[in-house]
């Protein structure tokens, strides 16, 4: 079956259909990661967002489904040049095909992606619809996909109820913004005990329980959005648990400390971008996935100076919490999909702790 | 971190001659990095012996040595030089293991030069096994089980420990010469006992057979502050078993899930910086195919074949980057420069899919093991680009210039089920057609894979090829089926085959459908960022990004493909030098070409690349979007002529010499037309279509004969007749190959022979100078040794030979190159070919002479004169040196090949000996080309009957220099009766000891063996000849060959002189 992706500014490009045949309209990304097409899917990140993977050949190695960052697959969308027709992998229990279909996702396949990502490089990320009507009316779609914008999308993701991973090392409040598995599975891996609370759980109930440190996921959408969420933040902050934030955590922390952020014109999403330890020098590969930014000229030295930056755009990618047992970073030392290079993240937050439980 | 103060003056290492495993590839790394070096005003001093590179020009390094790679040398070379810095990690293995021996011996300490880049501890644990497994084994590194070995009963022992099939690994050698699997005890003996041999330090790794695991590749980076990057990874289509060069290989690597991708670059990245490497460095991996087990392979602590590949693949300039890092910068400070924008520190995405084959030399050697090994056999590869991986395997198959277009163009459909079944156990360069007739006839791909471990995902890629054939085949050509058909990239001629139409009617139908190729860029980073460099691929359904604007003259320069015998690096020189001289003139500069290894194909030389197959309707895609101005062939070989018509038809004017005349030199009644109109002489010939023609010709002129098929280069097919079978069984051979043109029969003639290159202008010609071979007429030019000046000619013969090729170039209206060929034979000047194009020889003779032929030759197609350029016309002053020219061949890598030597080219590279007098160049040549004499002063003599008188008084003047000669009972009959002493030894199938016994005893200096022409050749000169090259004797198969190394060791003098070629003064200059 035909499908077609119509972007606000008008252009349409005609494909097949894949997965759900249900219409969507979201917001367009790209992802330029080679492998990991099921780690992106299953990112809660994007939730709201349709990606495109810039990757022309998807679905290789099939569904593995170990490789599951969440329960479920996000994106409102999925936006590919190929899918592979036989997957081979020795892991492999599905093909992308029927997972797709499977989870009601809706895409599009044999377009020409690399035109897109152009697209969608040099006039900004932009919105667009995902229809396998070939009788869409430009005229009447148009103004709807515009006036797309995604919203509650935190309140989508995160989970309902709070969950513990036994472990015998330090306890590790997560808070769930929509993080993906391998945060938790990552601090699991090295003893901590670590107990998901949902988003809006209260500031109080956390410190109630006496976290030896604290964890802020990653999470999708425009973090000045979560406002109530900021609130709690402020007032972990104020607390001398030491804290770790990655993505929508780190940007949520900057809100709450009297920093900005803004939308960068079409987000960094991939697992290539270099990013400097301002402190060492040594420069980083990392897995990335964010849309908005901490404007770094916001920052109040006595609060958070820079730790990380983007080697190619020169953007802030971490911070450093003046006077406080905290730290954040933008991109995602977990991983999945991407490299893992800066997996020493999580070893520096538990030598946070380490230190903490000593003074 | 910036840049080094303290390095001022780096001495770079080249890879010396072109041998199997060793390509073109170190002259795209060597020249990007020298180029790199000298962008931060460092002084380069540069050591290559190979003449045809382009990095031995003296516009890319400050000072050119073009010497042995040898340790005399350049301890010599540093003597002079005294750079503060070697650069080691450009020259593939030869410049690595010739490093580290200046560095292990103290003389680097002593003078004062480091090494830059990696360092030598870094080098000797990558490269040393014992202390490579030592290191694994620190950081967790898993290896396949394996043991050092320096003598066959520990390998037996070990062996019988771990179970065969074991795989061996010599330490220090290159493309893995001298390794092998074995699968029992005899084999392992045979394949240890060659392999402690090659190995430099008589090390063999016996490993646990990993034979059938995925080979999975990373090209990683690290700088000196510890930043570490992959450049890309690779999967090799063929398991684990094949050389990774003898390959199909796939970037970025398909059947790789997240995690395992991560695992293994993870792995990579340990592994780099636990060796501390400082540079790029290439990581090969065994990945289980059902678990996530895997083992290291092997490091390269330098810049490799691979590294060249990965830098095509992605746009990445692995050797740019690895120079500056050696200086001192960090990834993050060095901009990449194909976005401009960012840095080097991040990693490409790719958004297409890459593949590499390689071009395997069995056409050349018919009688040679199409096997592949562990040890590679390829002299050449193609890429190819495509957004999927179908189109990418479809545009290298047609890039590779061996009568291949489709999975269809080898075909086994006579084959039994049973037969095929058994070719697909087989592992040769065929079986990826043997799979698609398998698929073809329904062979399930679990039988498939069980076979040939391939991985589904590749068998099912295949399967949709073979589908879309039968489509084709039974369904309607539909505008759907044709784009489809068109998006994995079936070339019109395949479909026209298929639907029963003509390939012009294909096309016809794409117009009226709108199917047309698109461009994309090759950007590193999957459209992320904009890229300012316009490096192209051709894709279909897709939008074209390519502009074809128009702000200046534009030129179209064909590259040369791949490196095969024939058609080696010269020609890539060739067109990259035309490329720079049309850009100084103004021109818009578009190259097309498909060899990964070469320097046309980095990305700042023309003004855009397009990386293309070369055939017409790949060219026409480019020529419909470019509309260039002109299109220039004669630097191209013989693949860049074959498009000539087709470029013709496409409306593109041939700049220099035309399409006709060119046509005239190789259609015989023509040229034998201008020949006699310039009353110039040739030998006797015929032009025939039939065997029964052939033998006709060949009787009317008399035994011996040349028969060669017209149109080709490298002499393939050329063979010397003696008698009516030879040329039954020689006109069968060529048929096999696909002859469109007709066949030429020849009166051999016995004499010198001697060559030219010429640039004319239309009117006047410019000779820089007379080469003059060394054996005599009837080996192919290219293998023999030629020498400049030419020695041997009268000051009489050599004006006549400056008069037919003044008469010839004219009276062929060249505008641009012209290459003659001349046989002197009793002070007679015959023309035996003439080729109105570049040749094997221009760079050679370029750097000998000081004249920039192939710049001259582009002013000149330009429209500029001679003179204008501020040259006298006509065979310019001879250099007060001399300049030898030395094949240098590869036959050890090709099991079966005969070495003897003949009309046809066998040789895979050359190298160069220069000096003030003819002795020390011929000894300089001989050293270059490996030949490194006297060791043991034993050597064998079996000579064919016509040689014999000259043989006595070789064997003589070896005997002084106090050879003991053994031979055969004739030889040694000969050389006895004589008064030379000989000791007369068995033949092969007489009792031992016998001949083979000797070579195998590794007592042996040197074999001569000159074999009878004509087909009847005996098995046991075959076998003599193998053996002793397998063990690694030098052999020489011309008496020509052998005079001139005798004399050579004759006047062996103590300490050689070296020659600055930058310092050659141009000839001849106004």
């Amino acid at each position: 079956m035909k499908a077609f992706l119509i972007l606000e500014d008008g252009t349409v490009f005609s494909g097949t259909s894949i997965g759900s045949e249900k219409e969507i309209i979201s917001e367009i990304v790209f992802n330029t990661s080679m492998t990991g097409y099921l780690e992106v899917l299953t990112d809660p990140s994007y939730a709201g967002q349709a990606v495109v993977m810039t990757y022309p050949l998807i679905g290789n190695y099939g569904i593995c489904h170990e490789d599951m960052e969440s329960l479920k697959p996000w994106p409102d969308g999925y936006i590919v040049r190929e899918l592979s027709r036989m997957p081979s992998n020795f892991r492999s229990e599905d093909t992308i095909q029927h997972f797709l279909e499977s989870n009601d996702i809706p895409g599009i396949a044999g377009i020409d992606t690399r035109a897109l990502t152009k697209l969608l490089r040099e006039k900004g990320t932009m919105n667009g619809m995902i229809t396998t009507n070939e009788n869409y009316d430009l005229e009447e779609v148009l103004p709807k996909i515009r006036e797309y914008s995604p919203r509650g999308v935190v309140r989508k993701v995160t989970c309902t109820e709070k969950s513990v991973l036994p472990g015998n090392g330090f306890k590790v409040a997560l808070l769930d913004f929509g993080a993906k598995r391998n945060i938790a599975r990552s601090l699991n891996e090295r003893g901590c005990q670590v107990t998901i609370y949902p988003a809006y759980t209260k500031a109080e109930e956390i410190i109630a329980d006496a976290p030896d440190g604290i964890m802020l996921s990653n999470g999708p959408g425009d973090p000045k959005e979560c406002v109530e969420i900021i609130e709690e933040i402020r007032k972990l902050y104020n607390t001398d648990i030491p804290i770790f934030a990655i993505c929508l955590g780190h940007q949520l922390m900057a809100l709450a400390t009297g920093g900005d952020t803004y939308k960068l014109k079409y987000g960094h999403r991939g697992g290539n971008h270099p990013v400097k330890d301002l402190k060492t020098g040594r420069v980083y590969i990392s897995s990335q996935n964010h849309g908005y930014v901490v404007d770094t000229d916001s920052l109040d030295e006595k609060v958070a100076v820079p730790a990380f930056m983007n080697v190619n755009d020169r953007t802030n990618e971490g911070l450093a919490y003046t006077g406080k047992n905290i730290f954040t970073v933008q991109f995602h030392p977990e991983a999945c999909p991407g490299p893992r290079d800066s997996a020493y993240l999580f070893d520096r937050f538990l030598e946070m702790m380490e230190v903490k439980s000593h003074a | 971190m910036p840049k080094n103060p303290d390095i001022k003056k780096v001495l770079v290492i080249g890879s010396g001659p072109i041998i199997i495993g060793q390509a073109a590839e170190f002259d795209y790394a060597g020249t990007q990095a020298c180029r790199s070096l000298k962008e931060e005003g460092i002084e380069v001093v540069l050591l290559n012996s190979n003449p045809a590179t382009i990095m031995t020009d003296k516009d890319i390094a400050d000072q050119v040595y073009i010497e042995p790679l040898t340790v005399e040398v350049l301890e010599k070379l540093i003597e002079i030089e005294k750079p503060d810095s070697i650069l080691p990690t450009l020259g593939g293995q030869a410049g690595l293991n010739l490093a580290m021996e200046l560095a292990d011996s103290g003389f680097l300490d002593t003078h004062n030069v480091k090494l830059i880049g990696t360092t030598p501890e870094t080098i000797k644990k990558a490269e040393d096994r014992q202390e490579f497994k030592d290191t694994m084994e620190k950081i967790g590194e898993p290896c396949a089980a394996s043991l050092v070995v320096h003598d066959v009963e520990s390998g037996i022992a070990f062996a019988n420990e771990i179970g065969y099939p074991v795989v061996l690994r010599p330490a220090y050698t290159l493309g893995g010469s001298g390794g092998g699997i074995a699968d029992n005890e005899e084999q392992l003996v045979e394949i240890l006992q060659n392999g402690l041999r090659l190995s430099r330090v008589g090390e063999v790794l016996v490993e646990r057979c990993i034979a059938g695991w995925k080979e999975i590749e990373y090209e990683v980076m690290r700088d000196g502050n510890g930043n570490v990057i992959t450049v890309c990874n690779m999967e090799n289509i063929d398991p684990v078993g094949v050389h990774t060069g003898d390959s199909i290989v796939v970037a970025p690597s398909q059947t790789l899930g997240d995690k395992e991708y991560q695992m293994l670059r993870s792995a990579a990245l340990n592994i780099i910086d636990e060796l501390k490497i400082t540079g790029g460095c290439n990581v090969q991996f065994a990945l289980h195919p059902e678990s996530f087990e895997y083992c290291v392979i092997e490091v390269n602590p330098r810049v490799s074949r691979s590294s060249a590949l990965a830098s095509k693949a992605t746009g990445y300039p692995i050797a740019k980057v690895a120079a500056k890092i050696a200086l001192g910068y960090t990834l993050d400070e060095i901009p990449n420069a194909i976005t401009g924008k960012t840095y080097a520190s991040f990693e490409p995405m790719l958004d297409y899919c890459v593949v590499k084959m390689p071009r395997l030399p069995f056409d050349k050697f018919i009688s040679a093991k199409r096997t592949l090994t562990t040890q590679m056999k390829a002299t050449g590869e193609v890429m190819s680009i495509c957004t999927n991986f179908e189109g990418a395997l479809m545009k290298a198959i047609r890039s590779l210039e061996q009568h291949v277009d489709s999975l269809l163009s080898v075909d086994f459909s006579k084959d039994t089920d049973e037969e095929l079944l058994k070719h697909l156990h087989r592992v040769d360069d065929q079986r990826i057609y043997v799979i698609a007739e398998a698929l073809r006839r329904g062979v399930s791909y679990d039988t498939i894979h069980e076979i040939t471990k391939i991985d589904k995902w590749f068998i099912d890629k295949i399967a949709i090829l073979t589908e879309m054939e039968k489509r084709l085949q039974t369904e309607p050509l539909t505008k759907e089926l044709l784009a489809e058909a068109k998006r994995i990239e079936f070339p019109d001629s395949v479909i026209g085959r298929l639907t029963g139409k003509t390939e012009r009617e294909i096309k016809e139908l794409r117009n009226e459908y709108d199917i047309h190729a698109a461009f994309k860029m090759v950007d590193t980073c999957a459209a992320e960022f904009a890229a300012e460099t316009p490096y192209y691929y051709s894709c279909f359904g897709s939008e074209n990004e390519a502009a074809g604007d128009r702000r200046r003259k534009k030129v179209l320069v064909l590259g040369s493909g791949p490196i095969r015998i024939g058609q080696g690096i010269e020609f890539d020189f060739c067109s990259v030098h035309s490329t720079w001289a049309f850009s100084e003139a103004g021109y818009e500069t578009i190259i097309i070409n498909n060899n990964p290894e070469t320097v046309s194909t980095d990305f700042d030389i023309a003004d855009k690349l397009y990386f293309e197959p070369l055939t017409p309707e790949d060219v026409e895609n480019v020529v419909e979007l470019e509309r260039p101005d002109g299109a220039v062939v004669q630097f191209g070989g013989q693949t860049a002529i074959k498009l000539t018509e087709a470029l013709m038809k496409m409306g593109v004017p041939i700049l220099g010499t035309s399409a006709e005349d060119v046509d005239a030199a190789e259609d015989r009644e023509l040229f034998d037309k201008i020949l006699e109109e310039c009353c110039i002489p040739r030998p006797a010939g015929h032009t025939v279509f039939t065997c029964e023609e052939a033998i006709q010709a060949a009787n009317d002129l008399g035994y011996p004969v040349l028969v060669r098929p017209s149109y080709v280069l490298g002499g393939q097919g050329m063979q010397i007749a003696i008698n009516d079978q030879d040329i039954t069984e020689f006109i069968g051979v060529i048929n096999r190959i696909a002859q469109e043109h007709p066949i030429l029969v020849d009166k051999y003639l016995v004499g010198k022979e001697i060559e030219v290159d010429a640039v004319c202008d239309g009117e006047e010609v410019l000779i820089p100078g007379i080469m003059e071979h060394i054996e005599r007429a009837g080996i192919h030019s290219g293998d023999s040794i030629s020498v400049y000046p030419a020695q041997s000619l009268s000051e009489k013969t050599k004006r006549v030979i400056e008069e037919y090729t003044r008469r010839l170039a004219k009276a062929l209206h060249v505008r641009g190159l012209i290459n003659i060929q001349f046989i002197v034979s009793n002070d007679e000047v015959y023309v035996i070919e003439v080729n109105p194009r570049s040749s094997r020889t221009v760079p050679y003779i370029s750097k000998v002479t000081g004249i920039p032929i192939v710049k001259l030759a582009t002013q000149v197609i330009i429209g500029t004169t001679i003179r204008e350029l501020g040259y006298e016309p006509g065979l310019q002053p001879e250099a007060d040196y001399i300049a030898i020219k030395m094949p240098v061949f590869s036959f050890e890598k090709i099991r079966g090949a005969d070495i003897g030597l003949g009309p046809e080219m066998k040789s895979t590279g050359e190298c160069l000996g220069i000096a003030k007098t003819f002795n020390e160049a011929l000894y300089k040549a001989f050293l270059g080309a490996g030949i490194h004499l006297p060791k043991t002063k034993k050597m064998i003599m079996t000579v064919k009957d016509a040689d014999k008188l000259e043989a006595v008084d070789i064997g003589r003047r070896f005997a002084a220099l106090g050879y003991k000669i053994y031979a055969t009972r004739s030889t040694a009959k000969v050389l006895n009766e004589n008064g030379v002493k000989a000791i007369r030894i068995n033949k092969l199938e007489q009792e031992s000891p016998n001949l083979l016994d000797l070579i195998l005893e590794h007592d042996i200096d040197l074999v001569i063996d000159t074999p009878n022409q004509g087909a009847t050749k005996s098995h046991d000169g075959f076998v003599i000849r193998r053996n002793a090259i397998e063990t690694g004797v030098n052999v020489l198969t011309a008496i020509d060959t052998a005079r001139a190394l005798v004399t050579s060791l004759e006047n062996r003098e103590e300490g050689l002189s070296l020659v600055d070629i930058a310092t050659v003064k141009s000839r001849g200059r106004n």
